[in-house]
């Protein structure tokens, strides 16, 4: 099963292949992975989607983080109430007469056509799992040349 | 007044109490070295580095100070790589130095440039690279403090020549604090008062104490639960010295070549009480078959020690001696163990520890008398393979910090130096180093650091030709198909003679003794090369992913 885990950390050098490290040197999958500064410059964010297979590895994979001397704190959402996002670019071919059914496709997942040329188009789409995969699944019909994903950030509420 | 970055770093040392650097000099940590040229304290010249983190670990284990070792860039750094990574398996307090090159050249391939924080990130607590002499003095501040608290370990610290050179106004940090580091030091005290009951309705209680007991100096605390809860005590590797062999409630070692009636008792019990203890491979056997009476209170400083490998019913994160002295206070009550303790008598009886003498010298009866020619007083250091296995097995460890060995990465070659770093830090003591001929060929050359500064360990090689270990594996488990494990050896007594050191050779049952005895009082490092017979093995054994009470016993 995937979890969400955020990780604040020290803004320091080194400390993303500290985190990176953990991961492979005890054989965790890193799902997906987002890092950014906060409004303290000395402290980073970090978002990752871990792929765990029992409560027991995901349990290891947070004391293990907490473990990290440069993290701050380590938050798991598996079980919070929380909103998470990512943000998807998918550039589609498109053929004739397809170019409005992708536009409607795109309005119906919330999405916004960003770029378009004479035969292909630029969709951004910015959801939760099931949004970017109900998305994906839509324009899986169409010749999909290239998608590119941010990697899941999440905010408890 | 400015200092260069060389002084502010042995300024540090100096502060933070250090006593020994141990070390080898070279092109990048010539700038430190140059200062270390008029410094006082004792600097100690290995013949090789990895040799000097295996000291400055020894010392560590033997005094419960900080070691310190340091090395210069690329090769002198990577040289220290096994000796960091053998301090952070057993949870060692170090802080080991390495030479940079400039700051300027880092990335650039530069000669003798390694990436030293990246190699050694996975086996160091913390490492730091530093990149302006302003930040030195707090670094090395943090180094100590993050070395020697919480679960202890090994932090390095990587110091670009440049930053040697330059130079700023040393500043002393007070205090240190680390907003991300608090290690918990106290037990929650609702989980304290769940253990005391657990503990009270126990009627089969084993107490499995760790190396964490050392670390955090509890032995009197583990003896007095021991005793407040009238509950056999069993130990691992790391755990040895914790409790006195002697105590009739001690079980000796569990485990793959601990004593029969310590993992029968595991076994049979009903609660195990694991404290600083981790659960390892070679102690657990089996995992699904591991205790499957026995609920489990896992007192440990590391959270993530807890319920890694076992489920545990009670965990308590905190400082084992902290937390054992709060369970002390607790007990109102204690459980009644009269019947389990009698049994457990029994196993003792039923499956005492032993062997038979063959035609050449046992290996296990030159430890008897080691351990009583040294009346148990002694620091008992080992190599890794069958002679170390048969230390934990044979003397009578009553002392904590008296049997250091390399017990989670099992590093052959680190018993000489590290009986050497622990002579050093404890000078008044009659220092041993159990060897075999393959482990002591791996960091012979430490004679010479021995012999020049001194060190009169004593090196007792139980030689029989093999690296008798993995020769034993390959009896047992390989069809006798003995790959690579006959060793040719040198002529250990003209060897160690050649180095200024004494060298002894015995080959008969009543030489042993008085061989040992001229040892201890010989004034100066003695190699005792004794005559074993070739194929004894080490019995009981657990094989490898088997049961715990799965043992082969090997005596008819």
């Amino acid at each position: 099963m995937r979890h969400t885990i955020s990780v604040l950390v020290e803004n320091k050098f080194g400390v993303l292949a500290r985190v990176a490290g953990l991961f492979s040197a005890r054989g965790y999958n890193i799902a997906s992975l987002a890092v950014s500064e906060t409004l303290t410059p000395d402290i980073s964010y970090m978002t990752i989607v871990v792929e765990a297979k029992d409560e027991r590895v995901l349990e290891q994979i947070k004391k293990q983080l907490n473990k990290l001397i440069d993290v701050i704190s380590v938050t798991d959402f598996t079980k919070k109430e929380h909103l998470d996002r990512e943000l998807v670019l998918v550039k589609v071919r498109y053929g004739a007469k397809e170019k409005t059914k992708l536009e409607s496709i795109a309005k119906k997942f919330s999405a916004t056509v960003v770029k378009c040329k004479a035969d292909c188009l630029i969709i951004q789409a910015v959801g939760d799992q099931l949004q970017i995969k109900g998305l994906l699944e839509a324009l899986g019909h169409y010749t999909i040349q290239e998608l590119i994903r941010t990697g899941r950030i999440a905010l408890t509420y | 007044m400015l200092m260069t970055g060389s002084e502010i770093l042995l300024e540090c040392l100096r502060r933070e109490g250090v006593e020994v650097i141990f070390g080898y000099p070279g092109g990048q940590i010539l700038p430190t070295f140059d200062k270390i040229y008029d410094m006082e304290m004792r600097f100690i010249l290995t013949r090789h580095e990895q040799a000097a983190a295996h000291a400055a670990d020894g010392y560590a284990r033997a005094t419960g100070k900080t070691g310190v070792c340091l090395s210069t860039s690329g090769p002198g750094a990577t040289n220290l790589v096994t000796g960091i990574a053998n301090a952070f398996m057993d949870s060692i307090p170090m802080v080991a130095i390495s030479g940079q090159v400039k700051t300027t050249l880092i990335g650039n391939d530069a000669f003798q440039e390694a990436d030293v924080t990246g190699i050694t990130r996975p086996i160091t607590k913390h490492n730091y690279l530093v990149k302006d002499v302003k930040d030195l003095a707090q670094t090395v501040r943090e180094a100590f403090y993050i070395a020697s608290t919480g679960r202890p370990g090994p932090v390095l610290i990587d110091f670009p020549s440049d930053v040697q050179n330059a130079r700023t106004e040393f500043v002393w940090p007070e205090k240190v604090s680390l907003r991300s580091y608090k290690p918990t030091m106290f037990g929650h005290p609702g989980q304290i008062k769940k253990a005391v009951r657990m503990i009270c309705s126990a009627e089969r209680p084993v107490i499995y104490a760790g190396g964490g007991v050392i670390l955090s100096n509890a032995s009197d605390e583990l003896r007095q639960l021991a005793e407040t809860i009238k509950a056999p005590v069993t130990m691992t590797l790391m755990g040895l010295g914790a409790f006195p062999i002697t105590h009739p409630f001690c079980l000796g070692m569990l485990g793959m070549h601990g004593t029969a009636y310590a993992n029968h008792a595991i076994m049979e019990s009903d609660l195990i009480i694991a404290v600083g203890a981790r659960f390892d491979d070679r102690v657990t056997g089996k995992l699904d078959a591991f205790a499957p009476h026995a609920r489990i209170i896992h007192i440990d400083i590391d959270p993530s020690s807890i319920s890694k490998n076992v489920g545990v019913d009670i965990p308590i994160v905190g400082d084992v001696k902290n937390v054992l002295g709060q369970l002390l206070e607790e007990f109102k009550k204690t459980p009644d163990t009269a019947e389990w303790l009698k049994a457990v008598e029994a196993l003792k009886k039923k499956f005492p520890l032993k062997y038979t003498d063959k035609a050449k010298l046992s290996p296990q009866y030159i430890l008897q008398q080691i351990d009583e020619a040294t009346g148990g007083n002694a620091i008992i250091c080992t190599e890794v393979g069958q002679h170390q296995m048969w230390s934990a097995q044979w003397f009578k460890f009553s002392h904590p910090r008296s049997f250091l060995t390399s017990g989670g990465l099992g590093t052959m070659g680190f018993g000489f130096p590290a009986s050497m770093g622990a002579k050093v830090g404890c000078p008044d003591k009659t220092v041993f180093n159990i060897a075999g001929d393959g482990s002591i060929q791996m960091n012979i050359q430490e004679l010479a650091t021995c012999v020049c500064n001194k060190i009169p360990v004593k090196v007792a090689i139980l030689n029989n030709g093999f690296l008798g270990m993995v020769r034993q594996w390959q009896e047992l488990f390989y069809k006798h198909r003995y790959s690579h494990t006959t060793l040719y050896n040198p002529d250990f007594v003209k060897l160690a003679e050649s180095y200024g050191a004494a060298g002894l050779r015995v080959t008969r049952k009543e030489d042993v003794r008085p061989a040992i005895d001229k040892a201890i009082k010989t004034d100066n490092v003695v190699f005792m090369d004794f005559h074993i017979e070739p194929e004894e093995n080490v019995f009981p054994m657990v094989p490898a992913g088997e049961a715990l009470n799965r043992m082969i016993e090997g005596l008819a």
